[in-house]
């Protein structure tokens, strides 16, 4: 969690001045969800993901050098600098991709578990959502054809009230829960604070074991908060579409800081040992900024490998 | 070689290349059904395991997507639609999914899904099952778009299609599906899906046909040879995504007149593209104006009175040639005789 927020917090002092070139979909506030569930995974674990994807990417294990290079538009960019902050992958961790339209890698979560049922492969996949995907169709195709073919998917709906700048109230109907939903259709669900450290582990290890053992899909639904703008770096509280108040309730239960008092209260975490570790994250991503400035831009230097491949 | 027709073929390509290798699924709404996708599925679940054929939920977005992950993680699907049309709800994930993969994860990845559809004129399908959009698809950079004519090409190119590393979509006239050929009976058969084929050579005119168009300009084509000694080239597009420019080129250079023949409609269509680029690049060349056939630019009504002269075969063909090497016959004999709306008599429907 930590680690997630020191690199966004860093990508927004640094958005700035003009280097980052691409839209930038920051995770704050958001990190807890998957912190958590890596803790579940391995490398033979799949995940696919969306436009806010930095966060998965990097508890997932992806490169942090390569990451940041893509966003500096670099050939050593995890997608040589062709996709940006929307496309990160790093298929030696599974991390397989995470793409800018909503709802986009649903289905192919989903045929990814396919293909493991299929092929007999170990591992599970995770297919990262926010609450807007769940208003595509493609949601509910995905949904049906995991329960049918009973494939080794989890859903992990990260609910954080807001599409852009349109809220949960204009899209879905009042009294109606995503999770219920999704378990009417026929699928194993849990849902619950994904700002309460130890509800979401529970939550995410019910479900990711659920799946493990081979008893079919699951779907977790966890409710989050984004800090910042929808895009961008900074904050934007003060546009008209939500109130200081809302935010600040949110703000004040963040679940890193929450986690970092408690561990510093129970003698768990000394505090010259949380300092050393932000020193020591801050070192990495201070590299990580270095060698991304430094590096050379994209260029098409594999031709004729580029649209297709040969 | 083995006597068979299109439709055969494509079940014998679908059978060896599952044979061939194991990780050669294939899904469809219908696939297993009575009617096996008109016969060119039969038998495959029997073979092959309901695992690795099946049939599939009404959502042709999601399941496209699905087709997406599965060859991502290793698979080689081969999806199937009964109708061009029904796959327009898969565009999301045929243009930013299928089509862009490779390239925008810097090229460790590619998508080698093979998707089978369905195009066709005739028997009333009408505004919305019938429509031969590859000009669509002939945009996306990142797909290949191929047209096989005749029943060796449609297994040959069916299997280069499943064994090719990147997506392709397969398109199948319905009207192509009765015609009977010598087909290679071997496994190991494969046909290039990214060159143009010369089937006819000649040196008064070069016709560049798609898909069924090939078949009604071959019938012209012997008429003119037969009545009037005109010696005309054919080339058999096959590709539309990438285009095989150089044998188009090279053709059109050596006989200085050119007729382009598309089953789709006229604005936009692969044909302007063809048309444009001869303009651009054969423009010394050229000894008469670029000539075009397409279907017009509006909807297809489904009434038989709508569709009679919608549809252009091998007189208006024929009619098109003999205006670019102006020359006057009588060329009613080439009219069709049987209704407009099917390929043969024999023809009953319902598709």
């Amino acid at each position: 969690m930590q680690y997630i927020r020191q690199v966004e917090e860093r990508i927004a002092s640094e958005y700035p001045s003009g280097e980052m070139r691409c839209p930038m979909h920051l995770s704050i506030g958001q990190e807890c969800v998957p912190a958590v569930l890596n803790l579940f995974l391995d490398d033979k674990d799949f995940a696919v993901s969306t436009h806010r994807s930095h966060a998965h990417y990097l508890a997932k294990g992806g490169d942090l050098n390569a990451m940041i290079a893509e966003l500096y538009g670099k050939q050593s960019g995890c997608s040589k600098g062709r996709g940006g902050s929307m496309h990160l992958i790093d298929d030696d961790v599974g991390f397989k991709g995470s793409t800018a339209i909503v709802g986009n890698t649903l289905p192919i979560g989903v045929g990814l578990a396919l293909s493991k049922k299929i092929k007999k492969d170990k591992g599970i996949v995770v297919v990262y959502l926010g609450d807007g995907a769940t208003e595509q169709g493609v949601f509910y195709e995905s949904i049906n054809f995991s329960v049918l073919k009973s494939l080794p998917v989890l859903f992990v709906c990260e609910n954080n009230l807001y599409s852009v700048y349109s809220d949960l109230s204009v899209r879905q109907p009042k009294h109606r829960k995503i999770h219920e939903m999704v378990n009417a259709m026929g699928m194993h669900t849990k849902s619950g604070n994904g700002y309460d450290v130890s509800q979401t582990y529970d939550v995410l290890k019910g479900a990711t074991e659920y799946v493990k053992e081979g008893n079919g899909a699951a779907f977790v639904e966890l409710s989050t908060y984004r800090w910042r703008e929808h895009c961008g770096p900074g904050f934007d509280n003060d546009i008209g579409y939500r109130t200081e108040q809302e935010f600040d309730s949110w703000y004040e239960k963040d679940p890193l800081t929450q986690l970092a008092t408690e561990l510093l209260t129970q003698g768990a975490l000394s505090k010259t040992e949380f300092e050393d570790l932000k020193t020591d994250l801050d070192s990495k991503i201070d590299f990580a900024f270095k060698s991304a400035k430094e590096s050379e831009f994209a260029s098409y230097d594999d031709a004729p490998n580029v649209v297709y491949k040969l | 070689m083995k006597s068979m027709t299109f439709s055969q073929a494509i079940n014998d390509a679908l059978h060896s290349a599952m044979k061939q290798d194991d990780s050669v699924i294939c899904y469809g709404l219908g696939v297993n059904d009575p009617k096996s996708i008109f016969g060119t599925t039969t038998g495959l679940e029997k073979a092959f395991s309901s695992e690795r054929v099946f049939d599939m939920p009404t959502a042709e977005n999601g399941m496209l997507g699905v087709g997406i992950g599965a060859a991502i993680g290793g698979l080689k699907p081969v999806m199937i639609h009964q109708r061009l049309d029904f796959f327009l709800l898969a565009m999301d994930q045929l243009v930013n999914s299928a089509a862009k993969w490779h390239f925008m994860f810097g090229g460790q990845q590619s998508v080698p899904i093979t998707i089978r559809l369905i195009i066709g004129r005739g028997w009333g399908q009408g505004p919305t099952h019938s429509q031969s959009l590859q000009a669509m698809f002939a945009q996306i950079p990142g797909l290949k778009v191929v047209m096989p004519t005749n029943p060796d090409d449609a297994k040959g190119m069916l299997l280069e299609s499943i064994f090719d590393p990147n997506p392709v979509l397969f398109l199948e006239h319905r009207w192509l599906h009765h015609q009977i050929g010598d087909v290679n009976s071997s496994d190991t058969h494969r046909v290039s899906i990214s060159k143009s084929k010369i089937i006819n050579a000649g040196n008064d005119i070069t016709i560049i046909a798609l898909s069924y168009q090939v078949v009604e300009s071959m019938k012209a084509i012997k008429f003119l040879e037969s009545n009037l000694d005109i010696s005309c080239s054919l080339i058999d597009m096959v590709t539309v995504n990438p285009i095989d420019w150089e044998t188009i080129v090279t053709d059109v250079q050596s006989t200085g007149r050119v007729l382009c023949v598309d089953t789709g409609m006229e604005i936009c269509s692969v044909m302007s593209e063809v048309v444009a680029h001869i303009s651009i690049n054969c423009f010394d060349s050229l000894k008469s104006k670029p000539r075009r056939i397409t279907q017009p630019f509006q909807p297809e009504g489904t009434s038989f009175s709508l569709t009679k002269d919608l549809y252009s075969g091998a007189f208006e063909i024929a009619s098109e040639i003999l205006m670019a090497l102006e020359i006057d016959f009588d060329l009613s004999e080439l009219k069709v005789t049987t209704p407009h709306d099917v390929p043969g008599a024999w023809f009953s429907g319902p598709f």
